[in-house]
């Protein structure tokens, strides 16, 4: 009887501190889900901001000032384009 | 010791005998004692133990707001045109602002901002202060770096468009609590905008979070919209309509293109316009949308839709002969007439030449009900129902309200007004087989394949063809011509309504189409009184017709319908070869 009592509160005991690892561990693995979540949010933050970036640089005004001035660029003459038939090709 | 002492048990105060009452009333004393101080643990734990536990619970939760961002808008190809990014406000209690000189020199270098006017708002009587709004995070950070007194962040959302100034009215803006206030920000506001959420968590002593106990409200994110517009064809719009208002000095026009297979708006531009981004001297005119709220007299480009009722009700036909000399009609007692005297043309012709007495003998052999029925399925009179904030129907009078005269001038446009989104709307009839769908300011996956029929295909393919005559030379718009593609289209030049009368100022305006063997776009040009010199619409609306549509057409890689004549012909020996 004895005995039994004594292995009955073994494994209460060895429960119990179990318990208590476990609580430890999902508190731990909870910080590093808000770290991550938090990285998401800020990753997604400045995704916005490069997309923001990218409209500015990628601006039509920009990049025909660009083409027109800086490389000299202008659309072709009526006479100067040549249709391609894609059916034709080959 | 003297005394001789009593041992405990013998203590004569034990024999003593005391009242059997004194005894009972202790104990009856201290178990009512118990029993109140059970009774009232088992009311705090059992019956009653909100309170309390709120008061533990206040103790090691917390509750975070979760902020929702609003949707992006993006064009038909995915390109931002408008985005919300998180910025910081720098605010202060001026009472615990107490700032060294030093201090608040480096605050306000770090913030581009004058001494004086920091400190003029830390003096403030008021408990809260903006020192300065909408920071960049990173700036944001900087100020924390300098751990002053008193200050304070707050985060909220700055809405940005990078188009600025090309798309501000189809897209709007937000206001301070990032609602939209105009355009698309309005019309789709309840998709863009999210709804903020909230969560209770534990939090250690150090302030992390360590448990989530339960996310009461989780945020609801604003959906991204997708538009129609492309914004190459938006650009193309707005800059040569902005080239042609300067050229011809007009005070305000607009151009919408339309694709004639889905319906979709590619591009809505109008002037006068402003930026999105700095709102600072806004006047009505520049907030106007002027290719949805306001209406105008078309004119002439009203012609094809009286014709095409005409070979509909068998009328007339392609080639009818009818009688406009000597140029001058009266009905009643007005009297109408033409800009040059034609004598006899056919049905064809009235439209090529844009002959007034033409098109009203045509309209006179119908009865006014006939053409009301026509004007309203094509969408005269009554707003389109685009969710767009301030759109207008225009002005189609009853039927039965019209006099003879009333019915004359309504076939060449004027007596009735519409909006330049209608008007092109109502040429998907002639660019299509004669059938109409509905427009869109979404991204259409899958167009429509048929339509609201109104005319039938024969009478739009020959309306067609009589709208190709008219940029052709001999027509009323030969500039509306394009290489490489067959173009069609009319012209119209109205003139404006002040107080009721006629003024001589003008509304010029060109509606067209192309390719016309196998029509893609529509394009409605409107421009208001131009007034350097030209106000036809054919010397002043088409030639940006014909600028938009030649871009637009060669960005959206649609095969030429017409012959080119290549001037190098090397070059074009040897692309041949490799092929």
């Amino acid at each position: 009887m004895a005995r039994l009592n004594l292995i009955l509160v073994m494994i209460a005991l060895a429960c119990a501190l179990s318990a208590v690892g476990a609580n430890h561990r999902a508190r731990k693995l909870y910080t590093e889900l808000e770290a991550v979540q938090k990285r998401m949010r800020d990753l997604e933050v400045e995704w916005g901001q490069l997309q923001l970036e990218q409209s500015t640089l990628a601006a039509h005004v920009r990049v025909e000032k660009a083409a027109r001035e800086k490389l000299g660029m202008k659309p072709p003459a009526p006479g100067r384009i040549i249709s391609v038939d894609p059916v034709a090709g080959n | 010791m003297a005394q001789k002492s009593i041992k405990f048990s013998k203590s004569p105060l034990l024999s003593e005998r005391l009242p059997p009452w004194r005894q009972r009333l202790v104990l009856v004393v201290l178990l009512g004692a118990f029993v109140a101080l059970i009774a009232r643990s088992l009311y705090l734990q059992g019956f009653n133990n909100e309170f309390l536990g709120d008061k533990g619970r206040a103790r090691f939760e917390r509750v975070i707001d979760i902020s929702a961002t609003r949707g992006r808008i993006t064009d038909r190809h995915g390109d931002v045109l408008a985005v919300s990014t998180p910025v910081r406000s720098i605010w202060a209690i001026p009472e615990d602002a107490q700032l060294a000189p030093a201090q608040a020199r480096s605050l306000a270098a770090m913030l581009d901002m004058d001494v004086r006017e920091i400190n003029r708002k830390l003096a403030s009587e008021r408990e809260f202060v903006y020192v300065k709004r909408q920071l960049s995070p990173e700036l944001a950070d900087r100020v924390t770096a300098l751990q002053l007194p008193g200050l304070h962040q707050k985060n909220e959302y700055r809405r940005y468009y990078p188009a600025g100034e090309v798309m501000a009215h189809m897209l709007g803006f937000t206001g301070v609590e990032d609602a939209g206030q105009e355009g698309i920000e309005l019309a789709f506001n309840e998709q863009l905008s999210g709804k903020a959420g909230s969560r209770r968590v534990i939090k250690d002593r150090r302030g992390n979070v360590v448990e989530d106990v339960e996310s009461m409200h989780p945020p609801l994110e604003g959906k991204d919209i997708v538009l129609a517009l492309d914004s190459k064809v938006q650009y193309l719009a707005y800059s040569h309509l902005k080239h042609a208002l300067e050229e011809h000095r007009a005070k305000a026009g607009g151009v919408v293109v339309l694709d004639a297979r889905s319906g979709e708006i590619l591009a809505l531009a109008n002037l006068p316009t402003y930026n999105p981004n700095n709102r600072v001297k806004l006047i009505g005119a520049q907030l106007r949308n002027r290719a949805l709220t306001d209406t105008f007299e078309p004119g002439s480009t009203l012609k094809p839709f009286t014709v095409a009722l005409a070979l509909e009700k068998g009328k007339v036909r392609f080639n009818t002969p009818i009688q406009t000399a000597p140029g001058k009609m009266t009905i009643g007692t007005a009297t109408i007439s033409d800009a040059h005297m034609h004598g006899v043309l056919t049905v064809a012709q009235v439209i090529q030449k844009s002959s007034n007495i033409g098109a009203a003998k045509i309209a006179l052999s119908m009865t006014p009900d006939e053409m009301w029925t026509m004007f309203d399925g094509m969408g005269f009179g009554a707003p389109l129902k685009l969710g767009f904030p301030g759109e207008v129907g225009g002005r189609l009078r009853p039927a039965k309200s019209w006099r003879p005269i009333e019915q004359a001038t309504m076939a060449y446009g004027h007596g009735i007004s519409v909006t330049l989104i209608q008007l092109a709307r109502a040429y998907q009839a002639f660019a299509r087989d004669g059938d109409l769908v509905p427009i869109s300011l979404a991204r259409v996956d899958a167009p429509p394949v048929n339509g609201k029929q109104v005319f039938s295909a024969q009478t739009a393919q020959e309306v067609r063809a009589m709208l190709e005559m008219a940029v052709l030379p001999g027509g009323t718009a030969p500039k509306a011509q394009i290489a490489g593609y067959r173009v069609a289209g009319k012209t119209g030049t109205a003139h404006k309504l002040e107080g009721g009368a006629y003024a001589n100022k003008y509304v010029a305006a060109f509606v067209g189409f192309a390719p016309v063997s196998e029509p893609r776009l529509i394009v409605a040009v409107m421009i208001d009184e131009p007034s350097n010199g030209k106000y036809y619409g054919g010397d002043v609306a088409a030639p940006v017709f014909a600028q938009v549509m030649a871009g637009s057409l060669r960005t959206l890689g649609v095969a030429p319908d017409a012959p080119l004549k290549p001037l190098v012909m090397t070059s074009v020996e040897s692309v041949r070869e490799e092929m």
